[in-house]
């Protein structure tokens, strides 16, 4: 290895390293706030690492790592999003009995297993960073031991996990066989040659699209999603919806964009059919629900939906827009189920719509920021999310993706009325519901929070040209 | 950049209307008032010394929002806007007015709402980029949402549902439309923009463009509303607060409108002429079914909401007969009716204040109680059946006249409409003033407030009704512009001038 090797792991080196130094600190001297100050800390140093090691990209250390601008961007908003978490995180935590300390060390060794996967550039370290990020998962999922629905949670998610990481395995192992190789571009010059794909390699990335679909909970490998967000603590659920998607989801790009996987007629039909049945199970099930946080891991459900179009149109303008609304979604979400951390405490979790009711009397800007999340997911103007939905609109009838588009459109408006029926039950007449008073710290992310939602759905051209410069395969 | 300044100055009104509703409920009040107030001196003012309306446009700014994908800010005044500028900033303060009393709960955030609402209407009165357009369009949604849910009457929830997910899921559909003109603009001369005039004369297949039309009228024809499409009206009108209702009648329908005078008829000429013999037939059946329907109603909100139906069926109606003398008589429409439907509806607002309710048949011999309330009820009802003298006259018998010459048929049918209007008109009265008193209300005349805003709505109706031709002066350029795509060449000597019939 050389030293523009070691120089280019910068990141990565940081996240590794954060756990094991939290790990000695707690054994020296137990301190909750000295643990939180030292992982924020770690974070910030990570996400400014990023612009030391810009120079020197693009770098590709083989056969596993390759830094380009697309995978630093990846790795940038996987931070940005993992620190969100963290901060939201600390209310939640610091209310629970017993140790919590140990919550930190996880979030950094599963953000290095999510971060692995923005510079994957070959199976192994694709299965070793998703391998990293569910093991981790699964203790941050089942960190409330004294709530059943926690272990439940944590325990679905580790057997189901189990068997969808048998089958990436597998198909990884199925396309191995057929081109000898598991590094991704050496897999795309081996498939040139070709006239067409293979039958064995179809059947290995059917058997990785439902590995992948697992993690990105699309139908119908979603049925974990609902029970597992209901379950996991509020920072862990706004974690496994963000940063453990996102960095699937990059990977998932990088490799379908480079094998052409669009231009297979039947990958093609899969995906069309999984994107439509994504968005209209999730949306149509999310209407029904009375959890807010089932109600919005089935809305999450309908966005990874949306999303996956854009893995058929097969451009830049694609990719592009994919990242505009990866982005726009992390920060929603997160500030979505950062108001849900904020308002639960050790006996009470905020999960209950009616728990929602008339809140927007009794704390009126933490309703205001819950309300611009919901219309941002909904894609309303004025929040980021109608700017996202119009990328990924133009970028899909580009492509002449029609028949997808629609289907979207017709999913935002039945999704629109499950996000209204909470605004709703937060304008109408006040519950009794007691709430906790927000700390400064969380009040402050949600504030950052909101002001991004507002700019980016306002003045959004800065970040499509930082997007169009950077996030290039 | 005054018209930057329009909208700026309601949406921080807004926000600081919002913040002073913490201290106080009557800063809230002030705050719209003097951000309204400023918008109407500005543009007053702008009107006293502009000397010829017939520049194409009268401002005209444009600047950079999204440049990557070809987004402007692009900003015009005509004299179509400034027309519904005016009325938009006029109904506005009354909005305000009327509230002083209604509303006693969370101000500052009404405030809020009714300003952003009305920000979203001035940029869509001035948007000539499709997409701000769209942006302005949904911008209003929400806020009105919010009014009728949060400050509206018993069945407010529905209501409120119903008026968004109809306004929304027609916008989308509008949406898909603007994105398709994107592309085919784009792909046929490699200029990717959502720019108005750069739009107008997009070269497209008949076919391609009556599916685009279609996306742009649905939104539009759910707005005005249009039979079949106005099941979200009467529910979102009745159960409204009365600045709500105010609001949606005069202003929000007129969007729909507009839209279609702005962009249906101009990017889309010969689809739309196409669409014209079903357009004029749905303003019939829109006519005389809202009338109908009116008739039957017992709830004084609900029974005005639809009376509005029945006179935007005109509104259609004009806008298909592809004329001049039914242009004026559509944008003379969309004022009167905006006035005069708006002072229906504060009337019934003062009523339900007063005696807490809105079934008609619980009232009767109000006229002893309360006479001048009676008299300016009097007054909007005769406006409302077409009186002549009153704003409401002129416009539907333009509107009448230009449709004549297209098609016989649709405007005699539409003629019935106006005897339908007179039975329901004087059945309001009939109900609420006279007859015999069901119940005997205690209840008082109107305050100096409210008599200030009913009279000054009085004194526009009868001053349209008598000196109509500056708004015909001020349309005509902005109408002409519109028609003039259409390339219909009337056969001049028949064509009698709107000049010549008014004098």
């Amino acid at each position: 290895m050389t030293n523009t090797d070691f120089l280019s792991l910068t990141p990565f080196m940081i996240l590794a390293m954060a756990p094991i130094i939290i790990m000695i600190v707690i054994s020296i001297y137990r301190n909750y706030e000295v643990v939180f100050g030292f992982s924020v800390l770690a974070f910030t140093v990570a996400i400014a690492s990023i612009f030391y090691i810009l120079p020197i990209i693009p770098h590709s250390i083989a056969p596993l790592f390759i830094i380009d601008s697309y995978s630093l961007f990846f790795l940038g908003i996987i931070l940005i999003s993992a620190l969100l978490v963290t901060l939201l995180s600390y209310t939640y935590l610091k209310q629970l009995d017993g140790i919590r300390e140990e919550y930190y060390i996880i979030i950094f060794t599963s953000t290095l297993g999510a971060s692995l996967l923005a510079v994957a550039n070959h199976f192994i370290l694709f299965f070793l960073g998703i391998e990293t990020l569910t093991l981790s998962l699964y203790i941050l999922i089942a960190f409330e031991k004294s709530k059943s629905s926690s272990i439940e949670a944590g325990i679905k998610y580790l057997i189901l996990a189990s068997v969808s990481s048998a089958f990436l395995l597998f198909g990884m192992g199925l396309i191995y066989l057929t081109f000898g190789t598991m590094q991704f571009s050496a897999i795309v010059s081996a498939m040139t040659h070709l006239p067409k794909l293979p039958p064995l390699f179809i059947y290995g990335f059917g058997m990785m699209l439902v590995g992948i679909g697992f993690k990105l909970a699309l139908v119908p490998f979603h049925m974990w999603t609902p029970d597992v967000y209901q379950g996991a603590p509020a920072p862990v659920s706004s974690y496994i919806a963000t940063v453990s998607k996102g960095a699937v989801m990059a990977v998932f790009i990088r490799f379908f964009f480079s094998i052409k996987g669009f231009e297979n007629q039947s990958i093609f039909m899969v995906i069309s059919g999984i994107a439509i049945l994504s968005m209209f199970v999730g949306n149509i099930l999310a209407i029904q629900q009375k959890n807010i946080k089932r109600l919005l891991a089935y809305s999450s459900i309908a966005n990874m939906g949306y999303l996956i179009i854009i893995l058929l149109t097969g451009s830049d303008k694609g990719i592009q827009s994919a990242i505009f609304y990866l982005i726009t979604y992390f920060i929603t979400t997160i500030g979505a189920f950062g108001v849900i951390s904020l308002l639960s405490t050790k006996d009470f979790e905020m999960e209950e719509i009616i728990d929602f009711k008339g809140l927007f009397w009794k704390k009126p800007w933490i309703a205001a920021i819950f309300t611009l999340s919901l219309l941002s997911l909904a894609g309303i103007p004025i929040t980021a999310g109608f700017i996202a939905k119009f990328y990924l609109i133009l970028a899909g009838m580009k492509a002449g993706l029609l028949i997808l588009i629609f289907a979207m459109i017709i999913n935002s408006v039945i999704g629109l009325y499950y996000y209204l029926r909470v605004i709703n039950t937060m304008f109408s007449t006040a519950g009794n519901t007691e709430l906790p008073s927000i700390s400064v710290l969380g009040k402050l992310t949600l504030a950052f929070i909101s002001i991004a939602i507002l700019v980016l759905g306002v003045y959004p051209g800065w970040l499509i040209d930082f997007i169009t410069k950077f996030a290039i395969l | 950049m005054i018209l930057i300044y329009l909208i700026v100055i309601l949406l921080a009104g807004a926000f600081l209307a919002w913040l002073a509703g913490n201290w106080n409920a009557i800063l809230p009040r002030v705050i719209s008032l003097v951000a309204l107030g400023i918008d109407l001196t500005l543009l007053v003012l702008f009107l006293f010394q502009t000397t010829t309306f017939n520049a194409k446009w009268l401002i005209d700014i444009q600047s950079n929002w999204i440049p990557q994908f070809g987004i402007g800010m692009h900003l015009a005044l005509d004299g179509l806007s400034l027309l519904l500028l005016l009325l938009t900033f006029f109904l506005g303060i009354i909005a305000v007015l009327i509230s002083w009393k209604e509303i006693n709960s969370k101000v500052g955030f009404y405030h809020f709402n009714l300003l952003l609402i009305l920000a979203g209407i001035v940029g869509v009165f001035l948007s000539l980029d499709l997409f701000l357009f769209y942006f302005f369009w949904e911008l209003m949604l929400v806020p009105m949402y919010f009014l009728i849910g949060i400050w509206g009457h018993e069945n407010r929830t529905k209501a409120s549902y119903k008026f968004f997910l109809y306004t929304q899921a027609s916008g989308l559909l509008m949406f898909i439309s603007i994105l398709a003109l994107y592309f085919v603009h784009g792909d046929s001369t490699g200029i990717y923009t959502f720019d108005y005039n750069q739009l107008l004369g997009t070269q497209m297949a008949p076919t391609t463009a009556i599916l685009i039309m279609s996306g742009f009228l649905a939104a539009f024809l759910v707005k005005l509303p249009v039979v079949p499409l106005h099941n979200w009206l009467p529910d979102a009108h009745s159960e409204a607060p009365t600045a709500g209702s105010l609001i949606l009648a005069a202003l929000l329908l007129k969007t729909g409108a507009y839209g279609l005078l702005r962009f249906v008829v101009p990017l889309f000429p010969s689809a739309a002429q196409s669409f014209a013999p079903i357009g004029m037939a749905l303003g019939v059946l829109g006519i005389l079914y809202g009338a109908k329907l009116a008739f039957a109603q017992t709830d004084l909100k609900r029974l005005i909401a639809y009376t509005s139906v029945s006179h935007m069926g005109f509104v259609m109606l004009g806008i298909f007969s592809f004329n001049e003398l039914a242009y004026q008589g559509v944008v003379m429409q969309m004022i009167a009716h905006g006035i005069s439907t708006g002072a229906l509806f504060i009337m019934a607002g003062q009523l339900s204040e007063r005696i807490h309710t809105r079934d008609i048949n619980q009232m009767g011999g109000l006229w002893e109680k309360a006479p001048f309330m009676g008299a300016i009820g009097l007054v909007f009802a005769m406006a409302s059946l077409g009186l002549p003298g009153l704003g409401n006259f002129i416009a539907e018998l333009l509107i009448l006249i230009g449709a004549f010459k297209v098609n016989v048929l649709m405007s005699v049918l539409a003629c019935v409409g106006l005897i339908a209007a007179t039975l329901y008109s004087l059945r309001i009265l009939q109900k609420v003033f006279f007859g015999k008193k069901n119940t005997d209300w205690k209840m008082n005349d109107l305050s100096i407030r409210e008599k200030v805003v009913s009279v000054s709505l009085v004194i526009i109706i009868v001053v349209l009704g008598l000196f109509p031709q500056p708004v015909f002066d001020v349309a005509k350029p902005s109408l002409l512009k519109t028609l003039e795509k259409t390339k219909i060449q009337e056969s001049g000597n028949k064509t009698f001038s709107t000049n010549q019939l008014i004098n």
